[in-house]
């Protein structure tokens, strides 16, 4: 097979990526999980290059996983933990970018609570922008490691069923995996109180239900989202005890699962609220492995975006 | 001093009007229209092929003057409405201070008699800054020669004060403007709601926020017998509830904007800022109820909302940047381009729309070419194409929604008074 090349600069979404540009970074991730496996876990493939994690939201399992990707791939890493107040006080977003750029660093890997910043942040500069996260858009990283992960235990991803449970309307993780997954042939259906499936989701290719017995049925993997109680305080918002009551994953409802379903979980958990305690270690939950894997996933994506500029700028020159 | 303007289709829907005349300009009034006049004019333009017709009316403008002159002022607001061929326009009053008392009027008043160069006619609030708690005091306006009220920007959401300022309108013979939006329900929302706002993460503005209050505004009108306009309608719900209100004899009108015949929801999927507005782009469905209401005269006039904003505040994140698209320099030929071409409407009932129902709606003396009227008239080459380009605008903001686009017709000159005031650049 020819090899597919790569020439985005950017890492926005997976809405904007082809199945073989998805393909190709699995198939990449899948070379530099080997490297992880190694005991000197480090490559030479991005020597010489920064990468800049700029988090305009509170994230530790997300930046920590691409400062170690970046890490390995030996690049040099800064962290800059913007709080989102000092935005309001002044420096914008462009602005501080385009200072990250006159830096000479490669690549920003953005974290932000506004939906679409990451592409405004690309379209105004000329180095790399992997979106680490963007509001209730899109977390392409996150979505490329769950499809790893189901690839490495499924063995494909073409015809599987997954289902995604949980406040779908202010996930990005959801949107993410509803774009990877059916670009691949899976079939996705995302389940939730109504209040929470946002309008027009069918349109993404999701199947849509409110009843997680049958979101479970048929499916070989669900993909269970933390459920923010923090983030809304409408009193209209269902309560935790109700809320595990008729959607939280327990044994007795694996039970009337298929054997072999898959329990993945973005974290960080909430015990006994989306999921048991029991079902986050049970042997049928690969969430650790998820963790795992987001390090090559990372790799993957940190290198062919890196490649995409380095044929740009030979290109030019 | 006397101008005549030879050969141009001159359209004229106030006098059932759309064949080639000349048309005299005496002492900066029309004079006479006719087949052939053959006067010793002092000069004389020559528009064969051209479409002369009244000046725009256009009755939504925000001039951000005073208050945020870095956004537009009344000079820069109304030169760039005479490169858009509008001779008349109506000044919202959601400025700071809010135009909502007989002394900010004034104010007003000056800054506009010193530095405008079109038409500025004067919208006053319904309440003091605009702020829907306290009635301003509409029985002082009239005199002050004011057209309208309205707290444009927001709705007069208690709907026992509102009840109360259409009593006074219609006391005091003023006409309210309402914006539409109940923002209880639109809260926090940056775009429709809907499959788009979905795929995008954003929070969506829902059409009920917009139609429920259409609704509300039109039955407190009916129930005080007073006239009411509704500003910008977007959605297909609020076309019908105005539709059903006018059968049933209710003193209302309404206007919409060029971006709600011309773009949908699905022209944000990029997150342009450029085209976040309030109210909303809608769902293609929407848009197209938009163009059957201007086509079966539901929808009385077109306006632009113009609504100037600098870069600081457009080029920042989708959820942050402020609201609004500038559109005086584009209307016409977007109304031409949208909506003339594709045949929804011919040329008499555009104009119809853009000049005489919104003079109508105001009650002022514009938008007709009668003998005896204002001399302000525009002369539009209707084939011509432009590419339309931010270095292009004369508008202190760049924020248009159409940037990008290719329309087609331009306004070659604009003369108000009988003054050419604006004359299209050659560019070489």
């Amino acid at each position: 097979m020819a090899e597919f090349a790569w020439n985005k600069k950017d890492l926005l979404g997976l809405e904007y990526l082809t199945k073989e540009e998805i393909e190709l970074i699995l198939n990449t991730a899948d070379s530099f999980k080997e490297v992880t496996t190694r005991e000197i876990k480090k490559v030479p493939a991005l020597r010489g290059k920064t990468v800049v994690n700029l988090f305009y939201e509170p994230s530790t399992r997300t930046r920590v996983s691409f400062e170690l990707a970046a890490k390995r791939l030996s690049a040099d890493v800064i962290n800059i933990a913007a709080e989102t107040s000092s935005v309001k006080k002044g420096e914008t977003l462009i602005d501080t970018g385009k200072n990250i750029e006159a830096l000479k660093a490669d690549i920003i890997v953005m974290r932000h609570n506004y939906s679409g910043a990451a592409m405004m942040l690309a379209r105004h500069l000329n180095i790399s922008v992997v979106n680490a996260g963007d509001g209730w858009h899109e977390h392409p990283t996150q979505a490329l490691l769950d499809m790893f992960t189901l690839k490495e235990k499924l063995g494909k991803l073409e015809g599987i069923k997954v289902s995604i449970v949980g406040d779908i309307a202010h996930s990005r993780v959801a949107r993410s995996n509803i774009w990877g997954l059916t670009k691949l042939g899976a079939k996705v259906t995302v389940c939730a109180p109504k209040m929470l499936i946002p309008p027009g989701i069918e349109e993404m290719g999701a199947s849509v239900t409110c009843d997680i017995e049958d979101a479970l049925r048929d499916a070989d993997a669900v993909n269970v989202l933390r459920m923010q109680f923090e983030r809304d305080q409408n009193s209209a918002f269902p309560q935790q005890m109700e809320y595990f009551m008729k959607y939280g994953i327990t044994e007795e409802r694996l039970a009337k699962a298929k054997k072999n379903l898959i329990v993945m979980h973005p974290g960080p958990i909430n015990r006994g609220i989306e999921m048991s305690s029991e079902v986050a270690d049970c042997p049928q939950s690969v969430i650790l492995e998820q963790v795992t894997n987001g390090i090559a996933v990372r790799m993957a994506v940190l290198f062919l975006v890196s490649q995409a500029r380095e044929g740009k700028d030979e290109a030019a020159n | 001093m006397k101008l005549l303007i030879k050969n141009g289709r001159v359209i004229d829907p106030a006098n059932n009007l759309d064949d080639v005349r000349d048309i005299l300009i005496e002492n900066s009034r029309i004079s006479r229209v006719a087949k052939t006049i053959n006067n010793g004019a002092d000069k004389t333009i020559d528009a064969v092929g051209k479409i002369v017709m009244p000046g725009l009316v256009d009755m939504h403008v925000h001039l951000r003057q005073p208050g945020r002159e870095d956004k537009e002022t009344i000079a820069s607001g109304t030169r760039a409405a005479l490169k858009g061929g509008v001779t008349t326009l109506l000044a919202m009053p959601n400025t700071n201070p809010a135009i909502d008392s007989v002394e900010n009027i004034r104010l007003l008043q000056d800054i506009v008699g010193k530095t405008a160069v079109a038409n500025v006619v004067i919208c006053a609030a319904i309440t003091e800054g605009r702020l829907g708690k306290v009635l301003a005091l509409i029985a002082k306006f009239r005199k002050e020669s004011v057209a309208a009220i309205s707290d444009d920007g927001s709705s007069v959401d208690s709907s026992a004060v509102f009840y109360k300022a259409l009593r006074k309108a219609r006391e005091n013979k003023i006409l309210v403007i309402c914006h539409c939006e109940d923002k209880a329900l639109s809260a926090a929302g940056v775009m429709n709601l809907g499959p788009v706002s979905t795929r995008l993460g954003l929070k969506g503005i829902s059409s009920e926020s917009e139609y429920k209050r259409v609704q509300r505004d039109i039955q407190l009108a009916e129930k005080a017998k007073a006239s009411v306009h509704i500003c910008h309608v977007s959605t297909a719900e609020s076309v019908e509830i105005i539709a059903k209100a006018k059968k049933k004899g209710i003193k209302v009108t309404c206007e919409t904007a060029p971006h709600y015949f011309s773009l949908t929801e699905e022209a944000l999927l990029d997150y342009d800022t450029n085209k976040k507005i309030n109210p909303p782009l809608r769902s293609r469905a929407d848009m197209e109820a938009v163009k059957e209401g201007l086509a079966r005269g539901i929808i009385d006039a077109i306006a632009s909302d113009h609504a100037p904003h600098t870069i600081s505040d457009k080029d920042i994140e989708f959820d942050r940047a402020e609201f609004g698209v500038t559109g005086l320099e584009t209307e016409l030929a977007a109304a031409i381009t949208y909506l003339v071409l594709p045949g929804v409407l011919n040329w008499v009932e555009l104009i119809k729309k853009l000049s005489w129902n919104p003079a109508k709606i105001l009650g002022i003396d514009k938008g007709t070419l009668t003998p005896g009227r204002d001399a302000d008239l525009i002369i539009v080459d209707p084939e011509k194409s432009w590419l339309v380009r931010k270095e292009d605008f004369i508008s202190r903001s760049k924020n248009s929604a159409f940037i990008g686009a290719n329309l087609k017709g331009v306004v070659e000159a604009t003369i108000l008074s009988g003054k050419i005031v604006y004359k299209q650049e050659i560019k070489g």
